[in-house]
């Protein structure tokens, strides 16, 4: 029922490999955990990768958004990959779908952080 | 299953009284998915069916009962032919839902919770509360008629 996360580090992004349920006590814990160790080391330019998240709910939509402000507000960037339809159709129907970066290349979702 | 939780079968409805606590979110989850699955609709109903249904014990345990080891949730689940019937209840301090914020408002939309009730009235065809005195009682409804069937 939990979620697994695996990090690598491409042209100094890190991404992560969610797969599995982000959902409350779960996925959703592990999630804000990787996201305030990937800040204490520095490393502010993430890329979720979601496409093995079969399940999410509210909690981890709010997890979701939470990574994505606490990201930004430190002068990082926070983008999401590969969204299953699930997803898709959940962040469109609460309306964040416009608010994250949404992106459906890896390559290219790479190439669009902004480097300092 | 656990020795505070108890089952009861009456005609097409059954009821479970459980703990306050992840592992009773997670089996009222699969029992309306199963629910669901029985009842013919496509995947993709039964998915809101499930996760509304989800979202309510998530209110149920972590809203009404803070996870209070004393405090029970009830969730009973009727198919009546013409409409999948799901009440859950909790023993908290009730819960007032035009009080709630908006949250596709501009100035909520980054908000990190809140978004429970919402999805709830989003994936069932009705949504009714009632107050217990103490607690609330969530009564979610989806149609048959209305719901897409499998193929």
């Amino acid at each position: 029922m939990s979620m697994k996360v695996s990090t690598r580090q491409v042209d100094g992004v890190t991404i992560l490999d969610l797969s599995g349920r982000i959902t409350l006590g779960e996925g959703s814990v592990q999630l804000r955990d990787a996201i305030r160790d990937l800040l204490a080391k520095g490393s502010k330019l993430i890329l979720l990768n979601l496409a093995d998240v079969n399940y999410i709910d509210s909690s981890g939509i709010g997890e979701l958004v939470s990574a994505y402000t606490t990201v930004r507000n430190q002068g990082g960037e926070l983008k999401l990959l590969n969204l299953t339809k699930k997803v898709h159709d959940l962040l469109q129907i609460t309306k964040l779908y416009t608010v994250f970066d949404v992106k459906d290349d890896e390559a290219s979702a790479i190439a669009s952080f902004t480097r300092s | 299953m656990e020795k505070s939780e108890e089952e009861q079968l009456t005609g097409q409805r059954i009821t479970y009284t459980l703990e306050s606590s992840l592992d009773s979110v997670n089996k009222v989850e699969e029992t309306a998915e199963q629910m669901a699955k029985k009842a013919g609709i496509d995947e993709d109903e039964i998915f809101r069916v499930a996760m509304a249904v989800r979202e309510a014990a998530v209110n149920a345990v972590l809203h009404g009962n803070s996870y209070d080891p004393e405090k029970r949730i009830t969730a009973s689940f009727e198919n009546t032919g013409e409409s999948l019937v799901i009440r859950i209840t909790d023993q908290g301090k009730g819960l007032d839902p035009d009080t709630l914020p908006d949250p596709l408002a501009p100035e909520n939309l980054l908000r990190g919770s809140g978004r429970g009730i919402f999805l709830i009235r989003s994936f069932m065809d009705e949504v009714h509360f009632k107050q217990l005195h103490p607690g609330t009682e969530l009564t979610l409804i989806k149609h048959l008629g209305t719901a897409q069937t499998g193929s």
